[in-house]
């Protein structure tokens, strides 16, 4: 189970300047146990400024605790985390949200009583005040394409429109880093183009990680791609490198299918 | 859910509710002036619930325990030749301190929304318990004897006339029922709506949900409090009774069947289940019991959300028809 | 001459202070006693099932008045007691039935309903039985350890708490209905997908806790004045050590009792029994801001 540099592949790739000085997010043997169980074990993640990082791995190799514990959701069992050169190891989350994370969890978690608008104007007001957290909102509202359900509640609009509404609404709080948990589940195929035109715009703001099971999704977005298996990382690497090796196939697929 | 700005509708009911308490007195006997005086002093009780209840999701069962304290402690300073209208406004604190200990354990603790009910229905039982126990005149602070079950009589009054009192009353109700609403719809009030539905979501988004749900449920408790100095006033009595499981539960109705969320519901609400009380009560007070043990049952069950949402989905359905 | 007399001094004192100790140790046993007794049916409830069912008190009073009616109509007082279970949890089904099973998962619309029925319930005592005190005598004579006398009654209860539990958690560890049970607890689906009901389960469970309730009321009756407000004097005691207890339903109900008794009666002892429960109450806000699950939450270590 290697894990390839990530400056080798950094200087592939079109984020240019690999220094640990453009380093946001760095966690060092990270590790999370649920009695017995080792959930995330020893995980060294790195991730530099205005990437736009795919996570994968089969179900329950540890994708989302990890995220949880990167936005305060879990503490850690062990190890550190480093987050735009702050250790955040244990801090509580709403103080991780207010130094720049934000997070779109895997189950939509939204407020089904409040209306899209409010979705937005509540995501931006925190940092701009409530006159700009209009424009904010407004503007999102264009982007997404939600104008015409600006004042229904949420708990009325459909699952995709759903996932939308919490991204945006993570987005209106103009996060350094965002950790998207399967972003497209429960998407149709043109929506899903929609979201993958969606993060790349994000990403000129916002350096985002997205864990995805849908493999069309990841070829679209292209880039680095880190493999979890069983709570650890497998391998990482350029995408195409990564799909064809060996090891991730037999992960997957199981070692029969496995080819040299 | 209530909407998120004041309307026009609004604001004239605001000023309807205001004329209508500044006409009533002179048009009613002296005895329906004081009839509906505690009537609007429960409905101010419900509205204390409802802030906390309705709009921030935090359930106490024990409303009952801070409106308590707020008449017994009106009595106590009241008794103790304490100026009445300074001693409203310490009742009042007294409740939001309360509330706002119980509400530090549960908040800052991040114990369970369960936790808070259980807990706060546990204290009103026990404070039932321990006031009943003060019975021996030795039990007194300052002048004030606590009574035990017998209560404390003798309470000043914060307004002698029954008129004024009435005015004091329905202007403090029409007063903090647009003080509600104008917080409704700032930010914080938002944001509680807001964490109401999903704290944890909430909080990924940088706000600290506990200091806000502190304040929300001490501003609840004092208002509570306030109630119970009006309570104690009007009646120039107060005992045990207060912090009955039958009085918490009553609070819990009113909200219940009014509506969660508009604080319109709570005051509808409360008028409506007290109006069956005093009715039932004329019978026998385990029929009261009775009828307020199956509401509170067939409410959950059939129409959680309350009359009021039914209500204006009903004629909302026959507007859109007409239309 | 004083040299002996000396000794046989001192083996008395001696053993007046063993019998001082044994009726202490006997006294804070029965406080115990009396509050795991009195929780273990809302422990299986709430454990089992996450209900919180706040007319268990009102299932407890349902069980002292089946002793207290079937005495006063003249049928044994133990067969009264044995009664006691059959009919609350005969009650506790028909709940269940009627209003419990369409709240599961609501947590807090399960707290109203059944405070509802609580109020529900003291209404209908109040009015079909009468609002008076009614009581049965103790049974059991006094048993002499040295020069104080320890109730034989307070040894039965003591006895009884620990006869429940014991059976209980046989119940449910041993039995293929309490294999069942903690199956649905922990997977509803996975137990259907064996062809067993879980609703069923869940009624039975429940139907189990109020008996549980029931037997628990019945064998404090003689203790106490019963009336239809019974319940409430125990409901706050009962919650507050399921809560302090934590999910774990004997681990946690035993702990929690031990702690909370002993110091309800160590209070009690120094003043009234009311302090008693407010040193309780404050005793529950202590560990459960030190530990939010309850006690049980200490050794599980969860996130």
């Amino acid at each position: 189970m290697t894990q390839t540099s990530v400056e080798d592949e950094f200087s592939r790739s079109e984020t240019a300047g690999a220094q640990t000085t453009t380093l946001l997010l760095q966690t060092r043997r990270l590790s999370k146990d649920f009695g017995g169980v080792h959930a995330v074990a020893e995980v060294d993640f790195r991730l530099h400024r205005g990437e736009l990082r795919c996570l994968i791995g089969p179900n329950g190799a540890g994708k989302s605790t990890f995220f949880k514990m990167l936005s305060g959701q879990l503490h850690p069992s062990k190890g550190t985390i480093f987050f735009d050169g702050k250790d955040i190891t244990g801090e509580p989350r709403h103080k991780i949200a207010r130094l720049g994370m934000g997070i779109k969890n895997q189950v939509p978690s939204v407020w089904d009583g409040l209306s899209v608008y409010e979705h937005f104007w509540i995501g931006a007001h925190r940092r701009v005040g409530a006159r700009a957290a209009r424009t904010v909102a407004e503007g999102l509202l264009t982007e997404l394409g939600l104008e015409t359900v600006a004042r229904r509640e949420v708990g009325a609009l459909a699952h995709g429109e759903r996932q939308w509404v919490e991204i945006g609404m993570v987005v209106a709080q103009q996060p350094k880093l965002i950790l998207l948990d399967e972003p497209t589940a429960g998407m149709a195929a043109d929506e899903v183009e929609r979201t993958v035109d969606l993060l790349r715009a994000i990403n000129f703001n916002a350096s985002l990680v997205v864990v995805e099971h849908d493999m069309q999704f990841i070829k679209m977005i292209g880039g680095i791609v880190t493999v979890f298996h069983q709570g650890r990382i497998l391998i990482e690497g350029a995408m195409e490198s990564v799909l064809d090796s060996r090891v991730v196939r037999e992960v997957y697929l199981g070692s029969g299918h496995a080819r040299g | 859910m209530a909407p998120a700005r004041l309307s026009v509708p609004e604001l004239l009911l605001w000023a309807a509710g205001a004329i209508g308490i500044a006409l009533l007195p002179p048009i009613l006997s002296t005895f329906q002036v004081v009839q509906i005086t505690i009537f609007l002093i429960f409905c101010l009780l419900a509205v204390s619930l409802d802030l906390s209840w309705g709009l921030a999701g935090l359930l106490s069962f024990g409303q009952a325990a801070f409106f308590g304290i707020g008449g017994y402690a009106y009595a106590i300073l009241g008794i103790n030749n304490v100026t009445t209208s300074a001693s409203v406004v310490a009742a009042a604190a007294a409740g939001g301190t309360a509330a706002a200990m119980v509400g530090y354990i549960a908040f800052y603790g991040r114990l369970s929304a369960m936790f808070l009910a259980v807990m706060t229905l546990t204290i009103t039982l026990i404070l039932l318990q321990v006031m009943g126990s003060t019975a021996d005149p030795s039990y007194r602070i300052g002048s004030a004897v606590i009574g035990g079950y017998n209560g404390m009589t003798n309470i000043p009054s914060l307004v002698l006339d029954p008129r004024g009192f009435f005015w004091t009353v329905g202007g403090l109700l029409v007063g903090i029922v647009a003080m509600g609403r104008l917080i409704m719809i700032t930010s914080f009030g938002r944001v509680l709506a807001a964490i109401r539905e999903n704290e944890q979501r909430v909080e990924l988004l940088g706000y600290d949900a506990r200091w806000r749900k502190l304040v929300i449920f001490s501003l609840s408790g004092a208002i509570a409090a306030l109630a119970g100095a009006l309570f104690a006033s009007w009646g120039n009595f107060i005992n045990p009774e207060v912090f009955s499981l039958a009085q918490s539960a009553q609070v819990v109705i009113w909200v219940l069947v009014g509506g969660r969320g508009s604080l319109y519901g709570a005051v509808i609400g409360a008028l409506l289940v007290q109006a069956m009380t005093q009715y039932l009560g004329s019978i026998g007070t385990a029929y009261t019991s009775l009828a307020l043990g199956g509401l509170l049952v067939m409410f959950v069950l059939l129409l959680r959300n309350g009359l009021l949402p039914a209500i204006s989905r009903g004629i909302l359905a026959i507007g859109m028809r007409k239309a | 001459m004083s040299h002996a007399s000396s000794l046989s001094t001192r083996v008395h004192n001696a053993l007046l202070t063993m019998a001082h100790l044994l009726a202490t140790f006997i006294g804070v046993a029965f406080a115990i006693a009396s509050l795991v007794l009195l929780s273990l049916g809302l422990a299986i409830i709430y454990g089992m099932m996450g209900v919180i069912n706040l007319a268990q008190g009102e299932f407890i009073m349902l069980g002292a008045y089946t002793v207290v009616f079937s005495s006063a109509h003249g049928v044994n007082l133990w067969i009264g007691m044995a009664l006691a279970p059959i009919v609350v949890g005969t009650v506790g089904l028909l709940v269940e039935r009627c209003i419990i099973r369409f709240l599961y998962g609501r947590l807090l619309d399960t707290m109203l309903a059944t405070w509802g029925l609580s109020l529900v319930l003291i209404a209908a005592v109040t009015l079909i039985l009468g609002p008076s005190t009614e009581g049965v005598a103790t049974p059991l004579s006094h048993i002499a350890i040295g020069s104080y006398a320890v109730a034989g009654y307070n040894l039965f209860v003591i006895a009884s708490a620990a006869a429940s539990v014991a059976f209980t958690w046989y119940l449910f560890k041993y039995t293929e209905f309490g294999l069942l049970a903690r199956g649905a607890m922990q997977n509803a689906e996975m137990v259907a997908a064996l062809g067993i009901h879980p609703p069923t389960i869940y009624m039975v469970t429940f139907a189990f806790g109020s008996a549980l309730a029931g037997l628990a009321g019945a064998i404090m009756a003689p203790l106490t004045g019963v009336v239809p407000s019974l319940g409430l004097a125990f409901v706050a005691k009962v919650f507050i050590t399921v809560t302090v207890g934590g999910a774990a339903i004997f681990t946690g109900t035993l702990s929690a009792g031990t702690l909370l008794g002993a110091i309800e009666s160590a209070v009690s002892f120094v003043s009234t029994p009311i302090y008693g429960q407010v040193a309780m109450l404050a005793c529950a806000l202590v560990v459960l801001r030190i530990a939010p699950q309850g006690i049980s939450g200490l050794w599980r270590r969860r996130g």
